[in-house]
């Protein structure tokens, strides 16, 4: 990892296929392995035979008669050496075919009881997650941050409302591609607590490049805490700053994006702004969520990611001031 | 011919010449007319086909600079040398360039100019659709720059994938302008198809017969009939494409029951295939090379055609590797994984098969088989790497990933570019008559190869660490600087390796050794005229007894007697067998070709702007196509007069 890294800067994330956290990506890394293994023995072998070739054959000018034999009849010593050599081509991809089968009859059976259902939605350049549940008082929604419980499966929904995009947690899982007017389904466990951080994966427009997500795979006793305080609406701040930050917030064009459940602010063109204190990054994991990104983005958000949807807000100062201070109370 | 050695002594002693009046005679037939009017009215296949040449290299080298621009800007993490807008339009520039005005269309230039000398013809078939589709691919690919010098230039990547390039993601007419390239390549791509089957099957050598057909030449008939298969699917998606931009269909848009996968469908039909158009000539570089500097034939003939025959029809069943990460059914992905790593056995058999040959050969160690030998290295580790992302489970933590990116181009570079370098160190003596300087081809050959390897080895390990591919930028805590700036100077040292090749060609085209008909002493016919070749390339039609005619023993009859030396006529043979059936007259230099392909320009180019162009534009395009084909009444009368009646 980069050593300039600042304080300022989102915690690194590991985002790595080698690196294995989970089921899947653990059963993608031995296959892998095995198939690199294979690969570079045939590599080697065939570089080896090209310069063993070259070094033995003698040495010639274009003035050398052409050596014209094989053209009467046929050369059995040298072809049967080509069959053998094919033959052990098709032997070593035999066994690629078998590697690839069972590796993915492993994926199919990752066992699913008791799995946590996330809807996910790609939206040009941002993740919208909704846990869906039986009981529909369960449900909530979140964007560009998903919290998973280790050991226990995720079956995530994969929907996207105006390109393609591609999840790709590469730590846990390989990637699944979000199409409009397609519903996909990706299956995933993380085994060890940590935050893997994910990227879209098929080019989706301009800010395709700043498009990432963080999973928090923490405790199951984490998870439920944590999901019990994402269903809650957003509680009335106590605070008289705050208070007039919300009023900002519902006064002015950020209440035509935003959803704060419990407030008038119902609409979901952007993120659910609900819990907006407790995820870790804004801008769909690209910068730290602390006042001063905040602030920026609120002011420019284009001067942070050229292109974004989100337009920019001229506040006073005291109103700004006051917004962030409502921001923060949404935890 | 100049500098007589024995081995051209022998040689004119087996391929007969005409004497010089006749010579001369042929050689005003079949010359262009001169002047400006001339110079667009050329038809000539070498003329034409070192137009298409240098054409299809300037775009490589505009490529080049868009990649130099890309490599600029990803050197460094949060870099800000380049926009995303602009970064956009330049990696969807970057390979469209390279695969739709590069890689496949210089493998015909080169074939155009290869093909008739190879099989011992004086033209190819239809020399005025040959000239056409240089036109109009040229025409497509100005437009295509032009419309990027204005900032109009496509971003939405050279797969453009639906919804993103359609009306309501990609507004304004960037992506039309993309669209319509592909509209004019393609077109070009099939015309030049047509006129290499064409040749290849009906204007053989009397002789020559399938099985005696040089390496190369099959390779590029079998090129060509997968073009035919696989053009028409990419013609098909990006008129559907237009249409739902122009005029409101809605093929791709699920919001009304079109479908955005159908797109990939259409376009990986082709796209995949079209690796394989750009892969399969160079293997045919690669014969011809291999059997002149290992001073023998290619071993296992049969076996070499028949891995390229089974190729071209694999190469159409294994498009779906390019979308395993859609919701697509699982188990019949699982087809495709298989397909995708049969396709490696005609391959590993080719492979084989040189290997055999450099091995049980003499070899004559020069710059064209350092490239081949590079080929070896670079093409079987990208081979190897598609192997990998053709199993399904490991495509879905590579696909988009700069492993991928360093795959391509090990397998495009490796499989095509090197090949390709190597193949203009061979025949560039043929087209100019001097011979390029072995010193700076060597540089120019261990530069490319270190700066090759530098520049993309490196992105299969990014890929892995998880950089997707087609980003603009990326945060510094990912810890993917340093490899980035490893790569990036690794492409610098291709650029300059890049480079010299041009001083090497400039300079040897002035001052470079003189060839002769053979410098190499090579084996096929292209090689038994002179350098460059007369403008009715052989002066009597040979008659072929061999694989290898120069190399091996010429019974009687050595030549065909009796052709027109006043008009361009041509003996035209049977298909498999190679007897002579009958003889034609080809048509006289033409500027219609260029002003229909003018015509086609101002309709294509105008449908961009109004549906109602391609009404109104059609209209000079009938004219132009009219006139092209009216026949002469004088040469109507000569022919007929010719004709030998019973």
């Amino acid at each position: 990892m980069n050593a300039a890294m600042s304080s300022n800067e989102p915690a690194a994330a590991m985002q790595d296929a080698l690196r294995a956290a989970g089921t899947q990506a653990q059963h993608i890394g031995a296959l892998w392995n095995g198939t690199l293994v294979l690969c570079t023995l045939v590599f080697v072998a065939i570089v080896v035979a090209t310069i063993v070739a070259v070094w033995r054959a003698p040495r010639a000018d274009a003035a050398t008669r052409p050596d014209t034999t094989s053209l009467e009849g046929p050369e059995h010593r040298i072809w049967r050496r080509v069959g053998w050599a094919t033959g052990a081509a098709v032997a070593g991809l035999l066994v690629l075919l078998a590697g690839d089968v069972f590796t993915s009859r492993a994926l199919a059976r990752l066992p699913l009881r008791d799995a946590v259902n996330i809807e996910l939605v790609g939206h040009q350049w941002w993740w919208e997650a909704r846990y869906r549940d039986g009981d529909p008082s369960h449900e909530f929604t979140t964007a560009n941050e998903l919290t998973i419980p280790v050991g226990r499966p995720v079956i995530v929904t994969l929907r996207a409302n105006d390109v393609i995009h591609s999840l790709w947690v590469p730590s846990l899982s390989g990637k699944k591609d979000l199409i409009p007017g397609r519903t996909a389904t990706l299956r995933l466990r993380a085994d060890r607590a940590g935050t893997y951080r994910g990227q879209c994966a098929e080019f989706c427009g301009l800010e395709h490049a700043l498009m990432a997500l963080l999973v928090h795979a923490v405790p199951p006793a984490d998870y439920e805490a944590w999901a019990a305080r994402q269903r809650q609406p957003a509680s009335e701040p106590a605070d008289p700053v705050a208070r007039h930050g919300r009023d900002v917030f519902l006064g002015t064009s950020c209440v035509m994006c935003h959803t704060v459940s419990g407030t008038p602010a119902q609409a979901r063109t952007g993120p659910d702004l609900t819990h907006l204190a407790s995820r870790q990054t804004i801008a769909a994991g690209m910068f730290p969520n602390n006042r001063g990104y905040l602030a920026g983005w609120i002011g420019d958000p284009q001067a942070l990611k050229p292109g974004v949807n989100m337009p920019a807000n001229t506040l006073p100062p005291d109103d700004l001031q006051a917004l962030l201070a409502y921001l923060e109370t949404l935890r | 011919m100049t500098a007589p050695d024995p081995r051209h002594d022998t040689l004119e002693r087996r391929m007969p010449r005409a004497d010089p009046a006749a010579a001369t005679a042929l050689e005003r037939t079949w010359r262009d007319p001169p002047g400006i009017i001339g110079w667009f009215a050329a038809i000539n296949h070498k003329t034409i086909s070192k137009r298409f040449m240098v054409t299809t290299i300037l775009f490589f080298l505009a490529g080049g600079v868009l990649a130099l621009l890309i490599r600029l800007q990803l050197a460094q993490p949060n870099a800000g040398i380049i926009g995303p807008d602009r970064y956009n339009q330049i990696f969807t520039m970057h390979g469209s360039t390279m695969m739709f005005l590069f890689a496949v269309p210089v493998m015909q230039a080169v074939a155009t100019y290869l093909i008739p000398l190879m099989i011992g013809a004086r033209s190819l078939a239809f020399p005025r659709l040959n000239a056409y589709a240089y036109w109009i691919f040229t025409m497509g690919g100005i437009m295509l720059y032009a419309a990027f010098f204005v900032d109009a230039g496509p971003d939405a990547g050279w797969f453009a994938y639906v919804p993103l390039s359609g009306p309501q993601y990609s507004p304004g007419k960037r992506v039309d302008f993309w669209a319509q390239m592909i509209t004019f390549t393609e077109l070009s791509g099939l015309m030049e198809a047509v006129v290499i089957i064409t040749t290849i099957l009906k204007l053989r050598a009397p002789g020559m017969s399938l099985n005696r057909m040089p390496l190369y030449v099959w390779t590029m008939l079998v090129t060509s009939f997968m073009v035919l298969f696989a053009m028409p699917s990419v013609m098909l998606a990006s008129t559907a494409l237009i249409t739902d931009r122009l005029v409101g269909t809605h093929f791709y848009n699920p919001g009304e029951g079109g479908d955005a996968l159908l797109w990939q469908h259409l376009f990986w039909f082709f796209g995949h295939p079209e690796v394989y158009l750009i892969f399969i000539p160079p293997l045919g570089f690669i014969s011809s090379i291999v059997a002149t500097f290992a001073r023998r034939p290619v071993v296992g003939y049969p076996a070499m055609v028949l891995a390229l025959v089974t190729t071209a029809f694999l190469a159409f069943g294994l498009w779906v590797h390019h979308m395993f990460a859609t919701n697509l059914p699982e188990l019949g992905k699982t087809f495709f994984t298989a397909a995708s790593l049969i396709i490696a056995v005609p391959s590993a058999v080719q492979i084989f098969c040189w290997i055999a040959t450099l091995g049980s050969g003499r070899l004559h160690v020069k710059t064209p088989l350092l490239f081949v030998l590079a080929f070896f290295f670079i093409l079987v580790l990208g081979g190897l790497t598609g192997l990998m992302l053709a199993s399904v489970s490991l495509d879905t933590q590579l696909h988009d990933t700069f492993f991928v990116v360093a795959h391509l181009h090990y397998v495009l570079l490796g499989g095509a570019v090197f090949p390709l370098f190597g193949a203009f160190y061979y025949w560039f003596p043929k087209f100019t008559g001097r011979l390029l300087n072995e010193r700076l081809g060597r540089w120019n050959f261990w530069l490319f190869f270190i700066g090759f390897n530098v520049t993309f080895f490196p992105m299969h390990l990014l890929g892995l660490w998880g950089m997707p591919r087609r980003v603009y930028t990326y945060p510094a805590e990912m810890g993917w600087g340093d490899m980035n700036l490893v790569a990036s100077i690794g492409a610098a040292t291709i650029a300059a390796s890049v480079l010299l090749f041009l001083v090497n060609v400039a300079r040897s085209l002035r001052v470079g050794a003189v060839a002769g008909p053979d410098p190499w002493g090579a084996g096929t016919l292209e090689w038994s005229v002179a350098s460059p070749p007369p403008m009715g390339n052989f002066e009597v039609i040979p008659v072929v007894h061999g694989r290898y005619p120069l190399w091996q023993p010429q019974p009687e009859p050595t030549h065909v007697e009796g052709m027109s030396n006043e008009w361009r006529e041509v003996l035209v043979t049977t298909v498999a067998d190679a007897e002579p059936d009958h003889r034609l007259w080809m048509p006289s230099s033409s500027v219609w070709p260029f002003l229909s392909a003018l015509a086609t320009t101002v309709l294509f180019v105008g449908s961009i702007f109004t549906p109602w162009a391609v009404v109104w534009a059609a209209v000079p395009v009938a004219v132009a196509t009219t006139i092209w084909f009216w026949p002469r009444r004088a040469v109507v009368r000569e022919r007929v007069r010719s004709e030998l009646r019973p």
